[in-house]
């Protein structure tokens, strides 16, 4: 039983071992070093010897000393077998390491006696593991974005590995796609729309929501349960089915390539969702506090603007932060509705530059930063209400 | 009294929720049913616009009598198929015109030239000619007479609105060979990017529930791809997958894992061999559901997160006391517990998937066996510009959401009797 559990805690630290000093040449392979090897099984030994020789020797040296021996054995022999690598590479591995000794220093010869101890390090390293895999695998298509959009055309021919940006260069060189894009196909313009049609949107939907949200939270009305559920099954009903006909009307109208068509189209698909999580908040404000008011002869236009608004604001602003960042999303609709270029919002215009093979790569990557950084920053930023907006109502049991 | 309240606050009631109400009806209820109108219809793209008669005015001085002036009308039927009934023609001219030579057709009153053109065929055109003489010598401002632009007003058919219906629609969506094929892809696509970003979305989760350094900025990092513009991320992965200069296939060839690069997003088949037993992959279509789990799993991840928050911390405890395993806790407790978050998330995320059109059209545009109903609805009714196509189509997609969401419930529903 116990060899069982040290072979296996031995066989899991050494795989995690792999799995960071991969990611981590990966990234240096990216900054334009020659690695063309991982040499797993070197790594894997390793692991295994330092596994065995952490619980060998236990507590007898101070576990910040027994860190950084390791550590800085493995960068050793790591460096004699690639060599002429830079110096900074050798301090990455060796934080690595010592990251790897620190984690693997929780477990002692006793733990592994106790009962389940491989599967409370098989999840402890699964954790572990699971955190890094998926910041590595989110954030890399957002890093490569970013980097891709400070490249020149011939730098991305000439090594696609190499991820390093020059700081030493012209800031007017570094930034040259961005201005690009800005003064040769009017991003300027493309993103002013694009703001209108969000915040219109936003201010539409929440004139038309709050009241609404309020009847159906508050006012008893025949349909009024019916039109509760249904706003669900609308909000479920997809906008694929919608576009034929909404592009037949819309043209008869003359409504295409209009920023009104948009905002009546956006207003539309985003009201339910708007309705339903206002309402849901609505019903957990007081009533005593409007039955005050229907003494004092309050019109319901008082009490939604004196006391229902003001009580909500968390609630209105969750909504508008989630209706602007679906306006300022939307792809579908903006495809079918502006085929202009003088109306383009800005995924549309994106969409419309990538149309023509000649663009450049680094254009279409600095476009795509300007029409995420905003919805990143909003979410980053206000990421508690919308959180707590994207989930409220939405799961109970 | 108490009547007079309950009526007015029905009253109010209804005013207040009128306009969220009239809105969603014109935009979301009246299309679908627009929709079924449509389907049984020929219609095609170049049908819809409304035919309208148009004019051209050019305006020309005459050089031997600067008193005079000419003025051409260059008159149309904009549609090539449908003929315009009952032409009438309207244009505005200073006080001190007076015509020279009048059309039958036309009468010159209060300086108003009215005009009736009758019935225009489909194509029809005609140069109209008027020549005015001024009746005071003045000078003629040739820009004024420009900048007043000619009303014409004509009847036409709309295609949409006659009761001719067929089903021949119908007929080419379900008998075509590739309906199957069809199908198939759009469920494997709507299936395993579902299920699959489920299960993505338990792990982490469950990553997320334990505690660590920077697990609030974990939690934001997870959301990302949720909330960004789908158009940035599908051309950033077009861009990673790209066969000629992406880096992952120059990663891949750098480490020597593959010798030459693989068309992720072009290739229909790739072969896979596993215990011996050789079968075709389909590779565009498998990278396309990766996109999918990739950008959707946080969905699940935040409502199973939220889920798991609201276990009772006692229910561990105790299992703790009788000895229980991580792995007896996580399959004992916790997923009896996220269940119900669980069918929920797959019914929304189902009927999601299966509408998705954007995440496929961006990064494979409906190639190399990615073409999903929501793409075949795109590409019937703009690219092959037939509208009664694309609306029958959708109307098939309308049709099999509804029977899936019948047997969820009424499967669901034995459940929950079950329990």
């Amino acid at each position: 039983m116990k060899t069982k559990n040290l072979i296996l805690f031995a066989l899991i630290s050494s795989f995690f071992l792999i799995f960071l000093v991969s990611i981590f040449k990966i990234l240096a392979t990216l900054q334009g070093l020659d690695i063309q090897n991982f040499n797993l099984q070197i790594i894997f030994i390793f692991g295994l010897l330092i596994s065995f020789a952490h619980l060998r020797i236990g507590n007898k040296i101070k576990i910040f000393y027994k860190s950084i021996i390791f550590s800085l054995i493995f960068v050793v022999c790591d460096g004699y077998i690639i060599q002429k690598l830079p110096l900074w590479y050798n301090i990455g591995i060796f934080l690595v390491l010592y990251f790897f000794v620190n984690k693997i220093n929780k477990y002692s010869f006793e733990d592994l006696k106790q009962e389940h101890s491989t599967q409370v390090i098989f999840f402890d390293f699964l954790t572990l593991f699971g955190i890094l895999f998926f910041s590595f695998v989110i954030l890399f298509p957002f890093y490569m974005m970013l980097i891709t959009s400070f490249k020149t055309q011939i730098a991305l021919l000439v090594n696609p590995l190499d991820f390093s940006i020059n700081f030493s260069q012209d800031l007017k060189d570094l930034f040259n796609s961005y201005f690009v894009i800005f003064k040769s196909y009017k991003f300027g313009k493309y993103i002013l729309t694009s703001t209108i049609v969000s915040v219109g949107t936003v201010i539409i939907t929440l004139l038309f929501a709050i009241p609404a949200a309020y009847a159906i939270a508050r006012l008893n009305f025949f349909g009024k349960t019916f039109m509760s559920t249904s706003i669900l099954i609308i909000y479920m009903f997809p906008a694929i089915v919608l576009v034929i006909p909404l592009y037949t009307i819309f043209s008869q109208l003359g409504l295409r390539n209009s920023i009104e068509g948009l905002l009546i189209v956006y207003t539309a698909t985003t009201l339910p969702v708007a309705i339903y999580m206002l309402q849901g908040y609505f019903k957990s404000i007081p009533k005593e506090l409007e039955e005050a008011a229907i003494l004092d002869k309050l019109s319901w236009f008082g009490i939604i603007s004196k006391i229902i608004i003001p009580l909500s604001i968390p609630a209105i602003s969750s909504v508008a932060l989630y209706v602007f960042m679906i306006a300022w999303n939307e792809f579908l609709f903006s495809l079918m509705f502006l085929d202009n270029p003088n109306s383009f919002t800005l995924s549309r215009a994106i969409q419309y530059l990538s149309g023509d093979a000649e663009t450049p790569r680094q254009y279409l990557m600095a476009g795509s930063v300007i029409v995420t950084l905003p919805v990143l920053f909003i979410f980053v930023y206000f990421e508690k209400y919308l959180v707590s907006g994207l989930t409220a109502g939405s799961v109970k049991g | 009294m108490k009547d007079t309240l309950a009526n007015t606050e029905k009253k109010t009631a209804y005013i207040l929720t009128l306009p969220a109400v009239a809105l969603v009806f014109a935009i979301i209820l009246f299309p679908i049913f627009a929709n079924v109108w449509i389907s049984f219809k020929e219609v095609e793209l170049k049908d819809i616009r409304i035919p309208e008669p148009r004019a051209k005015k050019i305006v020309k001085s005459i050089s031997e009598d600067p008193s005079k002036i000419k003025i051409l009308y260059k008159l149309r039927n904009s549609s090539l198929l449908q003929e315009i009934r009952n032409v009438s023609f309207q244009d505005k001219f200073p006080k001190n015109f007076e015509i020279e030579k009048l059309d039958t057709r036309c009468d010159y009153k209060n300086n108003s030239l009215k005009c009736k053109f009758g019935n225009w065929p489909a194509k029809y055109r005609e140069n109209f000619h008027v020549v005015f003489e001024t009746n005071d010598g003045s000078k003629i401002n040739k820009n004024a007479l420009k900048s007043t632009k000619p009303k014409l007003n004509g009847t036409s058919d709309n295609i949409l609105l006659n009761t001719s219906f067929t089903l021949k629609n119908f007929k080419k969506v379900l008998f075509d060979d590739e309906f199957v094929d069809l199908l198939l892809t759009t469920f494997y696509y709507t299936f395993f990017g579902t299920v699959g970003s489920i299960i993505f979305g338990i792990l982490t989760a469950q990553m997320v529930n334990q505690k660590f350094y920077g697990r609030t900025f974990m939690r934001s990092v997870l959301l990302f791809p949720y909330v960004a513009p789908v158009v940035a991320l599908a051309y950033t992965w077009e861009l990673l997958l790209d066969p000629n200069s992406g880096t992952l296939n120059s990663l891949l060839i750098n480490y020597q894992v593959i010798e030459t690069p693989i068309n992720l997003l072009g290739q229909k088949y790739i072969e896979i061999n596993i215990l011996g037993f050789d079968f075709n992959l389909r590779l565009a279509l498998t990278t396309v559901i990766m996109f999918e789990i990739w950008r959707y799993f946080p969905l699940a991840f935040l409502f199973i997160l939220a889920r798991l928050q609201a276990i009772p911390k006692e229910l561990y405890e105790a299992a703790d006391v009788d000895g229980a395993s991580p792995f007896q806790k996580f399959f004992k407790i916790t997923l009896p517990q996220i269940t119900a978050v669980i069918s929920i998330l797959f019914m929304i995320r189902f009927i999601w998937n299966f509408n998705k059109f954007e995440d496929v059209f961006l990064l494979t545009g409906g190639a190399s066996g990615t073409r999903t109903l929501p793409i075949n609805v795109y590409q019937q009714g703009f690219a092959i510009s037939d509208i009664g196509m694309g609306s029958a189509v959708s109307i098939v997609i309308v049709v099999l959401l509804l029977l899936f969401m019948f047997f969820y419930f009424k499967l669901l529903g034995k459940r929950v009797d079950e329990n």
